[in-house]
């Protein structure tokens, strides 16, 4: 327990204890000497993980785990705040110049050196994981942002848990389970990978089973096929007592929430969702504008900007023609395709992605701020 | 010059509709090929750039810091006006076009960038990305024609007023940055009062915190910095010349854009119905390039490249000199005059137009200025191309 208390977000000293009166006068001297920019950005020149201004951590070393997966351990700039087990942070990299950002969960055990690990699989047409395995180097700066997540084990620890994970949905649990094991007494975890070559982490799970510090239950999907209910109740029937965390592919979750919440247990399942279901891009689709919180459907031929206009949302705008970008909104999740190249823009959960909204139109639902 | 509808000439009479709808055609697909090859090479590019101008500012800076001997006044000002040269036009400038946009760093982004200069970025990204290059050349739309205090084309009625706009534009020259500023506030159309007055006054606000924190940065703090080591008002003129080097720079420059004997400008009812095809050929022939060096384009913010500037506002200023290329040969073929020359022979142009139009038409015409655009021979017009397969086909 003390383990993980200790590994809670902590409030920055720097930010909630007031500067004293000398020190906020330097900042606002160095802020006006440097003005338009910041003093930081002078500093980010030097040393990019020293700035406050943005969140970076240096590639310190690179871990082969399996053919298709890797640990990465990152050094985190000093604003850095921390993580819970279980959590997960954001890492952006720039890809043929373009940033993009994906989420992996927290893997690393309790370490002094105040460094992370993550752990990559790549992913089949997963253009981050495949780019970062293949192209990452000890050294390299990436983006990154605070931990975030609230699949965590609660301050009070349960006396039984069951940890069911599919492919790379070991990793929140590796980070929870390396933090965590010394504390907890009762705990079955069931492995899904396609073959015993692929689980990550396997010796170190297979350690843990042998040591009796876990049941571990593997299973091989290639020669037993997909896990499906039935089969639960057979390798481990006491489920229903179980706290459980779940996190794998988005079909695996769906089929045991839906179990759980039929068995009436659904309150003790707790599912992480890596890759949430991309819808896939169409023609139009309904646009919401969220802190107008107003929807309008919109055709996939004619611009945002005019028909959220004709529908009487107050809308940023400028020269209507794609040059001036006067008329950007941050997309928070969905799609939109540029009307004079056909190029579709995709932005998933937590995406940021400024659009011009007078050459898109709607391809699929998407959500814009506004 | 004179607005092209009324031309006794007109350069692009013998372009048929079908002609200028290709020459569209043509230029959207330099567009699509230079947007595919976007990468990582150019987002290394525009941070190379923004890293070497900051290391300069705070080179310069530092020098200054002992300006009090006269080599370190000299190297500092000239560094210092260099840095705020290349952060004015080669980042400032083409990153609050959206040039960068697409490299998804917030900290290279039209929404979030400030700039060097005493005009809010806002203010001016309405003014320049907005009006003027929607309605280039446009007479009566776009200000950037005179900035709305020159008569820069003999259709404008001539006024006494006019007499003095060599000197005025002189003056503009010098204090460039608050020329841009009040023009930016549209302050002749609030002086005309066409202008909202609680906009003008949120406006004017904006305005005077930029500039109070632009010149106590100059003025103040850096002398300040500078004094333990004796060399406060050497720092304050250090910063003072480099401010105006940035001013008389950036004017000469804007001046080359639109400006040169032999470009175009436009009626107002001119630009109704305008097809994309029809916007492109405006911009091309109401746009004059620089020629030069690699370095003299850098330090034009690439603007030497005006002409495609304008054609591709919000693509990577450094690929177009690549894009040049082909919009030469465009020029060629479609016989348009590609409106180019080294920089004193435009600032010259220029500048010779702002004189002769302070002259009221029929004095100015005894005087001999002749026309720079020059007939041009089409090489491979497309309609003469179909005529032609035809007139084979038909034999």
């Amino acid at each position: 327990m003390e383990l993980l208390s200790g590994d809670r977000p902590m409030d920055d000293g720097r930010e909630t204890v007031a500067p004293s009166l000398w020190r906020s006068r330097a900042i606002g001297f160095l802020r006006a000497a440097t003005t338009p920019l910041l003093p930081e950005d002078y500093v980010d020149l030097f040393d990019p993980l020293r700035t406050t201004t943005v969140l970076r951590a240096r590639v310190t070393d690179i871990i082969s785990e399996t053919d298709d997966a890797a640990t990465v351990v990152l050094q985190p700039g000093r604003t850095w705040r921390g993580h819970v087990p279980g959590q997960y942070i954001r890492i952006g990299v720039d890809i043929d110049g373009v940033r993009m950002w994906r989420a992996y969960s927290v893997t690393s055990g309790p370490r002094t050196d105040g460094r992370i690990a993550i752990t990559i699989k790549a992913i089949s047409g997963g253009a981050v994981s495949t780019h970062l395995l293949s192209s990452l180097q000890v050294g390299q700066i990436v983006q990154m942002e605070q931990a975030d997540g609230a699949f965590v084990l609660p301050e009070v620890l349960p006396a039984k848990i069951l940890l069911l994970t599919g492919g790379s949905g070991i990793t929140p649990v590796m980070g929870i389970l390396r933090h965590a094991v010394q504390d907890l007494d009762d705990v079955v975890m069931l492995h899904s990978a396609p073959r015993p070559e692929d689980v990550i982490f396997a010796d170190e799970l297979r350690s843990l089973g042998d040591d009796g510090r876990i049941s571990l239950l593997e299973r091989h999907t290639d020669e037993h096929g997909l896990l499906d209910t039935d089969e639960l109740d057979a390798l481990v029937p006491d489920w229903r007592e179980r706290e459980t965390w779940a996190c794998g592919p988005a079909g695996m979750l769906e089929m045991l929430e839906g179990h759980w919440e039929s068995a009436g247990h659904a309150h003790r399942l707790h599912t992480e969702r890596f890759r949430p279901a991309l819808a896939e891009p169409g023609e139009g689709g309904t646009v919401y504008f969220t802190n107008a919180d107003r929807e309008i459907d919109c055709d996939g031929a004619r611009p945002i900007l005019d028909i959220g206009e004709e529908a009487g949302v107050l809308m940023p705008s400028g020269c209507r023609m794609g040059i001036c970008y006067g008329c950007v909104l941050p997309m928070r999740e969905g799609a939109v395709r540029d009307l004079r190249t056909g190029e579709v823009t995709t932005a998933t959960p937590g995406d940021g992605i400024l659009i011009q909204t007078c050459i898109s139109a709607a391809a699929g639902r998407c959500d814009l701020v506004l | 010059m004179t607005a092209l509808q009324k031309k006794d000439h007109n350069p692009v009479e013998h372009l048929t509709r079908s002609d200028i709808e290709s020459l569209g055609e043509e230029l959207d697909a330099l567009r699509a090929q230079i947007i595919e090859s976007r990468g990582a090479a150019d987002a290394a590019y525009i941070r190379r750039t923004i890293d070497v101008q900051r290391k300069l500012e705070m080179g310069a800076r530092g020098v200054l810091l002992f300006s009090k001997y006269k080599p370190a006044f000299w190297l500092g000002t000239a560094g210092l006006t260099v840095s705020k040269i290349l952060e004015n036009m080669e980042i400032g400038h083409n990153v609050m076009h959206g040039q960068w946009d697409w490299l998804r760093d917030p900290k290279i982004h039209s929404t979030t960038w400030e700039w060097d200069n005493a005009s809010p970025s806002d203010l001016w990204k309405h003014s320049h990305n907005e009006l003027h290059h929607t309605y280039t050349n446009v007479l009566g739309r776009d200000n950037d024609l005179g900035y709305g205090i020159m008569r820069v084309d003999e259709d404008q009625r001539w006024m006494p007023f006019y007499l003095g706009q060599p000197l005025w534009n002189a003056l503009n020259a010098c204090f460039f940055e608050y020329g841009i500023a009040a023009y930016d506030l549209e302050l002749g159309k609030y002086m005309k009062g066409r202008k909202d007055k609680a906009v003008f006054k949120r406006d004017l606000d904006k305005v005077g915190v930029k500039v109070r924190n632009q010149v106590t940065r100059d003025y103040v703090i850096h002398p300040l910095l500078a004094a333990p080591f004796g060399s406060w008002g050497s720092t304050l003129a250090a910063n003072a010349l480099s401010n105006l080097g940035r001013n008389i720079w950036t004017h000469s420059v804007i001046m080359c854009g639109h400006f040169p004997e032999g470009v175009e400008t436009f009626t107002k009812t001119s630009i109704e119905g305008e097809t994309r095809g029809d916007w492109y050929l405006r911009q091309m022939i109401g746009s004059a390039n620089i020629s030069g060096s690699k370095a003299m384009h850098i330090a034009t913010g690439n603007l030497s490249y005006q002409i495609e500037h304008h054609l591709f506002p919000d693509l990577p200023s450094n690929r177009y000199a690549e894009i040049s290329v082909t919009v030469r040969d465009i020029c060629a073929r479609y016989g348009l005059q590609y409106l180019s020359g080294p920089l004193p022979k435009q600032v010259g142009s220029a500048w010779m137009k702002v004189i002769r139009l302070s002259l009221p038409n029929h004095i100015a015409a005894k005087v001999k200025f002749p026309s720079r655009r020059k007939p041009v021979a089409p090489t491979a017009l497309p309609s003469r191309i179909t005529a032609m397969e035809q007139s084979e086909r038909a034999a």
